[in-house]
C-alpha cells in the first residue's frame, strides 16, 4: 500500500515537473509576444482602414484576420474583394502575397525537435508570421512549441482586434501614434538581427547587404513594377543562395549559433 | 455577379495556412545537405535585414524619425538591450522626433 502511494506521488512530481519545464518557455513567450502585439495593434488597425475600404463590416474584418495573420496578404485580399476578383484570383493573389511564409516555415523546420508531434507543427503552422518567426529563430536550441504558443496567444488577439478597431473607428488613432507604434515591429526584427551580427561577421556583412539590395530595388524604377513580398523573396533567394555557396555552415559554427 | 465576402476569406485563409503549414509537416528531420543547410540557416537573417530597410523610413510620418530609430535600435541591440527595450524605445524616438519636427 505504501509502496503504491509512494509511486503515484512520484508520477505525480514528474507530471508536474514536464508542465514546469513547459511554463517557462509559454511565459518567455507571453513576455516577447507583447511588443509585437503592440507592434500588431498599429499595423493592423491600417489594415482595418483597408478592409472597411473593402466594404467589409468590422466582423467580417475581424475574422479574416483572425484566420489569416498576415498583413500583406491581407491588403491584397482586401483589395481584391474591393475589385470583384474570381475565387481563383484570390487564391493566386494570397499565394503570391504570402509566399515568403514558405521560406521562413522551411527555416523554422530546422528550428524544431526531429520527434515535435504533427500536432506541435499543425497549430505552430497557423501562425508563422514574420514577427513570431523571428523570434522562434532567436531562441537558443530547439524551439519549444509552448514559447510560440505564448508569443501566439498575445500577437493574434490584437492583431485580429487591431484590425476589427480599424473597420469600425476608422482614423480615430493620431497619425503620431500610428507612425510611433508601426516601428516597434522593425525594432525587433533589429533586435533578432544585429547580435547575431555582431558574434558573425558573415551574418554581419549579410545583413548590411540586405539592408543595401532592399534599399536599391526600392529606389531604382526598374524594380517598380515587382511587388513588395515578391520583391523579398527574390532577393532573400539570391542573397542566402549566395551565402550558402561562398561559406557553407559547418556543423561547429551551426552549434555555436544554437541552431 | 455578386461574390460572398466569406468565401473569399475562406480562400484566403486557407491558401494561407496550406503555404505556412506544409514546409513544417514535410520537413521533420534535420536536413543534411550543405547547401540547403547553409541556405535555411542564412535565410531568416537576409529576410528580416531585407524587410527591415528602407521599410523603417517609409513606416514614419518623416523618413528623419525612422532613420534614426534604425540606428538607435541597431546600437540598442549591439549593446544586449532586450527585445522590449528596442522595440519600445525605437517608438519613443518615433514620437519624439516627429514631435519636434512635424
Amino acid at each position: 500500500m505504501d509502496i503504491k502511494m509512494d509511486t503515484s506521488e512520484e508520477n505525480i512530481c514528474l507530471q508536474e515537473k514536464s508542465t514546469n519545464i513547459n511554463i517557462k518557455p509559454f511565459k518567455e513567450g507571453i513576455r516577447d509576444g507583447i511588443p509585437i502585439a503592440l507592434g500588431y495593434l498599429a499595423v493592423s488597425f491600417t489594415l482595418g482602414i483597408a478592409a472597411r475600404n473593402a466594404g467589409l463590416t468590422t466582423f467580417q474584418g475581424f475574422l479574416a484576420a483572425l484566420l489569416t495573420n498576415a498583413s500583406a496578404g491581407g491588403y491584397a485580399g482586401f483589395l481584391l474583394i474591393s475589385s470583384g476578383g474570381t475565387y481563383w484570383e484570390m487564391a493566386v493573389v494570397t499565394m503570391i502575397a504570402n509566399a515568403r511564409y514558405f521560406l521562413m516555415s522551411s527555416a523554422l523546420s530546422q528550428k524544431l525537435s526531429p520527434d515535435t508531434p504533427l500536432y506541435h507543427r499543425f497549430i505552430i503552422g497557423y501562425d508563422v508570421t514574420d514577427e513570431l518567426f523571428g523570434i522562434s529563430i532567436a531562441q537558443k536550441g530547439w524551439l519549444n512549441p509552448y514559447y510560440f504558443y505564448g508569443a501566439m496567444l498575445v500577437a493574434l488577439p490584437a492583431w485580429s482586434l487591431g484590425t476589427a478597431m480599424g473597420v469600425t473607428a476608422g482614423n480615430i488613432l493620431s497619425p503620431k501614434i500610428v507612425s510611433a507604434l508601426s516601428v516597434a515591429l522593425y525594432g525587433m526584427f533589429l533586435f533578432i538581427i544585429i547580435p547575431p551580427a555582431k558574434k558573425d561577421p558573415i551574418i554581419g556583412v549579410l545583413v548590411a547587404l540586405s539592408f543595401i539590395a532592399s534599399f536599391i530595388s526600392a529606389e531604382i524604377s526598374f524594380f517598380s513594377g515587382i511587388s513588395n513580398g515578391t520583391k523579398i523573396i527574390i532577393l532573400t533567394v539570391v542573397i542566402s543562395g549566395l551565402a550558402a555557396i561562398f561559406f557553407p555552415v559547418s556543423e561547429q559554427e551551426d552549434d555555436a549559433n544554437g541552431a | 455577379m455578386e461574390r460572398n465576402v466569406y468565401l473569399y476569406i475562406l480562400v484566403m485563409a486557407a491558401v494561407t495556412y496550406v503555404i505556412r503549414v506544409l514546409p513544417l509537416t514535410l520537413i521533420r528531420n534535420q536536413i543534411n545537405n550543405t547547401f540547403v543547410k547553409s541556405f535555411l540557416y542564412y535565410v531568416p537573417y537576409v529576410t528580416l535585414a531585407v524587410m527591415t530597410f528602407p521599410a523603417i523610413i517609409n513606416a514614419t510620418q518623416i523618413p528623419a524619425a525612422g532613420a534614426i530609430a534604425l540606428i538607435v535600435g541597431i546600437v540598442l541591440a549591439w549593446k544586449g538591450a532586450s527585445l522590449f527595450q528596442v522595440s519600445i524605445l525605437s517608438c519613443v524616438v518615433v514620437f519624439m522626433v516627429e514631435m519636434f519636427l512635424v
